[in-house]
């Protein structure tokens, strides 16, 4: 397992997507899927950013583990804000019209859909969300 | 990423290179705001463009509710892994894929 502990801001996702696309390209894992972790580490990150210890800062823990049968790619995110489960919001309803979107919701429901698992806890006083990717 | 815009009387293209995500999704809302002033035929080219997350999608969804206001709206050349964002998230409803 690895692991990278650094501010919880916008600018430190690239850093964060740095890290574990190293990780994934000396695994082989395929382009699709690692973009598809990338956006969601994108999501998340942006998240934990934004909100987790607004309006003030900390920091964030990232960690990454490979499995293997099947390869999966295991990335968890901790952090100490506000208590946040991205999972107990209802999925945004899809079949409106443009006119009638509201935008909200979007990352964690296309984290839901692209990634294989996805699991919150709340330990120690920190956010812990982890998701699975097989390729 | 990077954003190269074509002008052409009314209408526009912008072809994205990159990554529309949270860190680059500002700097594309700033420009179409005042850059869709006149525009009637806006074209959004993604085909350098690698992958959009939720922040791409919001701005372009403001893009086609003012493009909704003052004519049309498509995307072309839209990689794999974009048009399953699309899908997952209803925007294949009401945006032209092309």
């Amino acid at each position: 397992m690895k692991e990278l502990t650094l501010a919880a801001t916008v600018e430190n996702i690239a850093a964060v997507t740095d890290f574990v696309n190293a990780e994934l390209e000396t695994a082989d894992c395929p382009m699709k899927a690692q973009m598809q972790i990338d956006l969601a580490i994108d999501e998340i990150f942006a998240n934990i950013a934004q909100y987790a210890y607004a309006p003030g800062t900390g920091m964030a823990t990232v960690r990454f583990a490979l499995q293997p049968d099947p390869r999966t790619a295991v990335l968890t995110f901790l952090d100490s804000g506000i208590p946040y489960n991205p999972l107990e919001k209802e999925d945004p309803d899809t079949t409106l019209s443009a006119e009638e979107r509201e935008i909200g919701g979007l990352g964690i429901l296309l984290i839901k859909k692209t990634m294989d698992a996805v699991e919150y806890i709340r330990t120690n006083g920190q956010n812990v969300l982890t998701v699975r990717k097989r390729f | 990423m990077k954003i190269n815009q074509t002008k052409n009387g009314s209408a526009l293209v912008i072809a994205l290179e990159g990554r529309l995500d949270t860190m680059t999704a500002p700097e594309l809302e700033e420009q179409l705001k005042e850059g869709l002033n006149g525009v009637e035929d806006l074209t959004f080219d993604f085909e350098k463009l690698d992958y959009i997350s939720s922040a791409g999608l919001r701005v372009l969804l403001s893009a086609q509710k003012t493009m909704h206001r003052q004519g049309k709206m498509k995307v072309v050349h839209v990689n794999e892994t974009i048009m399953e964002v699309f899908e997952v998230t209803g925007f294949t409803d009401f945006l032209c894929i092309e």
